[in-house]
């Protein structure tokens, strides 16, 4: 294979992004992927991601946040765009539609499953990960909603956070 | 400062020792977590005082972490250019990380199987190195420090979307997951591409030795996986981990081609970079690393033990290689030497340490 820059090298960097089941790839020689360094890494796929998401940006709520500005940092919407960075922890709620939406074919799923500052402080209800019942009422609304993609994801976490129940005790 | 930096010196880190599970076709295993402190602004929004905001806040956390006890705390704007460049070299830090050193810090922990970048993209990025097929091992460690760290400091955390990062791609768990593999017989029989790109098929990524954005050389390949949101940090540790497997299992078995069908070609081939190593006047990084995998593969398959001088005295184990991964490159052999070095030095420095340490008479 060919590097995809200079087109001369073999391309023995292989970058890949999976979104909502979609691959894509770059492929590099050493010397480009040197060269491209880190801005590889960091951009490549979030920039597709991006723009991809300003195709579809013509509804109205995301137009609707692009001046919208996080309180805590003063970042807007349409700068994120720009960089594809966050400003700080208070522009996630600031920007939670479209980050939702963002969030959701960045990684397939809308819903955190991995471990929480709480269950080290060993109370795990108080500000973790979302308790059964919340979890619950969660699965409902997205299937009132008609979202099931989200309601497949819920229903998969719920079935594996009874399984953990199960396994107590333990921490 | 500079001070602690030579202590280091004197002993590769743990994750060197060459010992664990398949020590001989893995070299490290690691696992890094993102994460941020609630409210302060992300490097993307960080000013001078907020960034000596997060440094005073992690210094001061230190304490309260049982992890840690007599860890190092470094600020890397106080360091010389080859102090940093010699924690990259040790992958203690990124090389991002010391592109613009001021208000950065790296916190690290005894035998440096733990390390912390302070203002790196994240207000921490947290590192667990081991030697050898350990992430399960390495997550472990990980979990207990990352409990400890989020009772000593407010992470920024939300019950949805999990630990909250700079770059909404590492949003969820914050984890990256990665495996330093020696595959010289997959790169021998010409099947590493074919290797590589399954693997990115199933959405992993590969890089060479010093990681991000650099070359593979010296047939060492550094595999990484990433899915933060939706999937629980121990989902992911088992995944990586299950592809690693297959991935040692083809170069296992495309070692046993290699004896089976070419023992003389392939002895030959790893005899003849031994003696360049033992008797070259001057070696640069690149040759070196290629040369010195070849003896690694030679140690590894048992070709290579007996032949030289007397065990102990000819350098040839697999401790003894890595050691020499790690010395050779530039910042090591400059600290070794004590002064600044050109390129020219270096290179015939970096022969002189070689030939020693395999035990050449001159
Ligand atoms: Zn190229
Ligand atoms: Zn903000």
């Amino acid at each position: 294979m060919v590097c995809e820059l200079c087109k001369q090298s073999q391309a023995t960097v292989h970058l890949t992004e999976i979104v909502n089941e979609q691959m894509s790839e770059l492929h590099l020689c050493e010397a480009c992927a040197n060269q491209k360094g880190a801005q590889v890494e960091s951009h490549f796929g979030l920039a597709d991601l991006l723009s991809g998401l300003s195709d579809f940006g013509k509804t109205p709520e995301v137009e609707e946040v692009s001046s919208k500005a996080c309180p805590n940092c003063g970042m807007t919407y349409e700068q994120f765009r720009k960089v594809g960075r966050l400003g700080c922890s208070e522009c996630y709620p600031a920007f939670k539609r479209s980050l939702g939406t963002l969030l959701k074919r960045i990684h397939g799923s809308p819903v955190h499953v991995g471990k929480s500052p709480a269950r080290a402080a060993g109370t795990k209800a108080a500000k973790g990960a979302p308790s059964l019942p919340e979890l619950k009422r969660k699965l409902e609304k997205a299937i009132k909603d008609e979202a099931f993609e989200e309601a497949a994801a819920l229903r998969d976490v719920i079935r594996r956070a009874e399984h953990e129940e199960h396994q107590k005790p333990k921490k | 400062m500079a001070d602690e930096l030579d202590a280091l010196l004197k002993h590769p880190g743990e994750w060197l020792r060459g010992v664990g599970p398949v020590a001989d076709i893995v070299m490290s295993s690691r696992i890094r977590l993102a994460r941020n402190l609630e409210k302060i602004p992300f490097a993307t929004r960080a000013t001078d005082e907020s960034q000596a905001k997060v440094l005073t806040l992690v210094k001061e956390a230190l304490g309260r972490v049982p992890s840690l006890e007599r860890a190092l705390f470094l600020e890397l704007g106080g360091l010389t250019e080859v102090d940093r460049q010699f924690l990259v070299e040790r992958h203690l830090v990124s090389r991002e990380h010391v592109v613009n050193p001021e208000h950065k810090a790296v916190v690290i922990g005894e035998g440096e199987a733990i390390s912390i970048m302070v203002n790196e993209e994240d207000h921490l990025r947290i590192q667990v190195l081991q030697s050898g097929l350990s992430l399960p091992e390495a997550w472990a460690m990980m979990d207990t420090l990352d409990d400890e760290l989020s009772q000593a400091l407010p992470y920024a955390f939300s019950p949805e979307w999990g630990y909250l990062t700079c770059c909404p791609t590492n949003v969820g768990t914050g984890m990256r997951g990665s495996v330093m593999l020696h595959l010289p017989a997959l790169v021998i029989t010409k099947q590493i591409n074919k290797v590589l790109h399954a693997i990115t098929k199933l959405g992993l990524t590969a890089r060479g030795f010093y990681g991000e954005g650099t070359e593979a050389t010296g047939n060492f390949f550094q595999i990484s996986n990433q899915v933060a949101l939706g999937r629980s940090e121990d989902e992911l540790v088992e995944n990586l981990q299950r592809i690693m497997k297959q991935v040692i299992e083809n170069e296992q078995s495309a070692r046993q081609t290699l004896l089976s069908s070419g023992r003389v070609q392939l002895e030959d081939r790893l005899w003849r970079a031994y003696g360049l190593l033992k008797h070259a006047r001057t070696m640069s990084s690149v040759e070196t690393l290629d040369l010195l995998s070849a003896v690694r593969l030679g140690v590894d398959l048992g070709l290579m033990a007996n032949g030289a001088a007397p065990a102990g005295g000819n350098g040839l184990d697999r401790t003894a290689v890595n050691e020499l991964f790690l010395y050779s490159q530039p910042a090591h052999l400059q600290k070794l030497e004590g002064k600044a070095l050109s390129v020219q030095e270096r290179d015939a420095k970096r022969a002189e340490l070689i030939r020693k340490r395999l035990g050449a008479k001159q």
